[in-house]
């Protein structure tokens, strides 16, 4: 699973197995856990996710943007931006996103490459939950920081919208720089997988059985060779996996990115790395 | 008859009496108002409101449509107690057997209460797509409703899912009364299913038609576009909405709606195109914002929707 390059540290091994620890707890806990319950998920799950390791509170490091409100609870933007003070010489090297009350609260985890100091991307929330972001610094150092949402009123869910059109353009790649002021050092990209990430779990009021999940749990973004993100992504992240992300323009004349579903499909792209369309 | 003058009987010692002992689960469901509003057609018309315990999930307008020899409803509630009160009411006007239930789409405010016709022994009917989109949202549904319904009408809802499913159309009879259903492409949602009652003329649209209450995205918007053309030609006398009243000229009501859809398709993808990031799509078309009742409910809501549609053009 982790990526092994000269710039980037292996993403984390924890990730897939949390996810199916988080699978089975769903279906075990949608049987026994009674309605309500007020016990506070997020000591056990940073136990479990970070193997103990010390989480600093990551105020003034990082933020962590999401609106009060899940508007559309299958499509809740979320930004992470590091912003380290003036002279600290560290940088972020991974990020992890945790919905604690979703059915997998593990949303993804990201391997950054130098310069990434921002990523949005969209989750689905399932219901009245915090949501933790936490990073890893190039000292290895943990830091977290959260926010509460609530979830969406009326008769939104965190599932697909339109199930076959989702299903039939399966794997399209979409990729866009966003031009930024001269004197800027960091550009924005884009990059967007057309899958409907199915997150499973749903069960089936007539069978009784859980959907299988179906989603991307790879994506990597490279500039000419040099990896600049790479995603170990959940269940929670939402239907056509979107990720926008600030970075280091290196001269590359392209830009290419690989995304591998759980059924082990592989979709690839390449674009001119210097053409924003806007 | 005498069945029907029973639980009409019951509801009045419930309206006159409700001091009177005996367990809420014991009292017969007070039956729901149902107005008459063309020949064999009557309507409960929904509160303008979100579900929630108060109106026991009452928001969506429930149809029935009486033939020579049975009776069809249209959306069953958003409650098994709303679907209960709907029987109730039924039963005050005939005794004829329920012989469909339809449902016009997946939203709980239209399908909770498909249970409480369980004892009357109907085919329930649908999109061909409901199945599915009631299997991957139901208990998420069952869970999020829970919060706002309670605990006691929550666990009284029976997921009921259809088992005559209409892939193009399908003409159902009720007696010298047939019925024209027609399942649509993405829309309001992917499975919206509509009713036309050829004898009085009268469409039950479904969610495919909101009256002052805001639209709500949960399909496609250039797919629901593209089908409000295709209803306006459907010749109707009336047509009654999923949520509003029924309008005096529904061509007007149509367009109404097919304006809120322009403007936010049009603003949207002025998002887009300037690399304005999803976050901000909730600000736009703020001149709708007068004209819809519950707009601050829905409106980011259907933006968000629709800019995680348009991105991909």
């Amino acid at each position: 699973m982790g990526i092994v390059d000269g710039s980037i540290k292996p993403v984390p091994k924890w990730s897939k197995r949390a996810c199916i620890a988080a699978l089975m707890a769903c279906a075990l806990g949608a049987v026994t856990q009674p309605s309500g319950a007020a016990e506070d998920p997020w000591p056990g799950l940073a136990g479990d996710i970070f193997k103990g390791r010390p989480l600093d509170d990551g105020t003034g490091l990082l933020t962590l943007d999401m609106p009060v409100r899940a508007e559309d609870a299958a499509i809740v933007p979320i930004t992470i931006r590091a912003a380290l003070p003036a002279g600290d010489p560290r940088r972020a090297t991974a990020l992890t996103i945790v919905i604690d009350e979703n059915p997998a609260p593990v949303a993804a985890s990201f391997a950054l490459g130098p310069g990434v100091a921002s990523l949005s991307t969209r989750v689905r929330v399932d219901s009245y939950t915090h949501v933790h972001a936490v990073a890893e610094l190039s000292d290895g150092k943990l830091y977290v920081v959260k926010t509460y949402v609530k979830a969406s009123g009326g008769c939104s869910a965190p599932a697909l919208k339109n199930a076959d059109a989702a299903a039939a353009a399966l794997g399209q790649m979409k990729f866009r720089v966003f031009a930024t002021s001269a004197e800027a050092p960091l550009r924005e990209a884009q990059i967007m997988v057309r899958h409907p990430n199915n997150s499973g779990l749903q069960m089936d009021q007539l069978t009784r059985l859980y959907i299988p999940a179906y989603f991307v749990r790879e994506l990597r973004i490279w500039q000419g060779d040099d990896l600049v993100l790479a995603m170990d992504g959940g269940i929670s992240i939402s239907q056509d996996p979107n990720i926008r992300f600030s970075y280091v323009p290196n001269g590359a004349k392209t830009f290419r990115a690989e995304a591998i579903d759980t059924e082990e499909h592989v979709f690839r792209g390449e674009w001119p790395a210097d053409a924003p369309d806007m | 008859m005498t069945r029907a003058y029973a639980v009409f009987a019951a509801g009045l010692i419930l309206l006159l009496g409700p001091g009177l002992p005996g367990s809420r689960s014991q009292t017969a469901p007070f039956p729901l108002e149902l107005l008459q509003i063309a020949d064999g057609n009557f309507v409960h018309f929904g509160a303008m409101a979100m579900m929630n315990r108060e109106n026991e999930g009452a928001i969506a307008n429930l149809g029935l449509i009486v033939g020579e020899d049975a009776v069809a409803v249209v959306d069953t509630g958003g409650s098994g107690r709303e679907g209960e009160r709907f029987l109730a009411a039924i039963r005050t006007l005939t005794p004829k057997p329920v012989r469909y239930v339809i449902n016009t789409h997946m939203h709980p405010d239209h399908v909770f209460g498909n249970g409480a016709f369980a004892a009357e022994r109907p085919t329930y009917v649908g999109h061909s797509n409901l199945p599915r989109a009631m299997a991957t949202r139901a208990s998420f549904y069952l869970n999020a409703f829970r919060r706002s319904l309670g605990e006691a009408l929550i666990d009284e809802v029976k997921i009921v899912s259809p088992s005559d499913l209409v892939q193009d159309t399908l003409v159902l009879d009720l007696g010298m009364r047939p019925l024209i259903l027609k399942a649509w492409p993405a829309a309001h949602t992917d499975n919206d299913l509509t009713v036309l009652d050829t004898a009085s003329g009268t469409l039950f649209a479904g969610d495919l038609l909101f009256v002052r209450h805001v639209p709500v995205l949960d399909g496609s918007i250039l797919g629901w576009l593209s089908v409000l053309q295709e209803t306006a030609r459907i010749p109707a006398a009336r047509v009654v909405p999923g949520h509003g009243p029924v309008p005096d000229d529904w061509h007007d009501a149509l367009a109404q709606q097919r304006r809120y859809f322009e403007r936010l398709t049009q603003e949207v993808r002025g998002l887009i195109s300037r690399g304005v990031p999803i976050a901000a799509a909730a600000g736009v078309a703020e001149a709708e914002k007068g004209r819809w009742a519950l707009f601050d409910e829905y409106h980011a809501r259907n933006a968000t929707a629709a800019y995680s549609e348009l991105e991909w053009e």
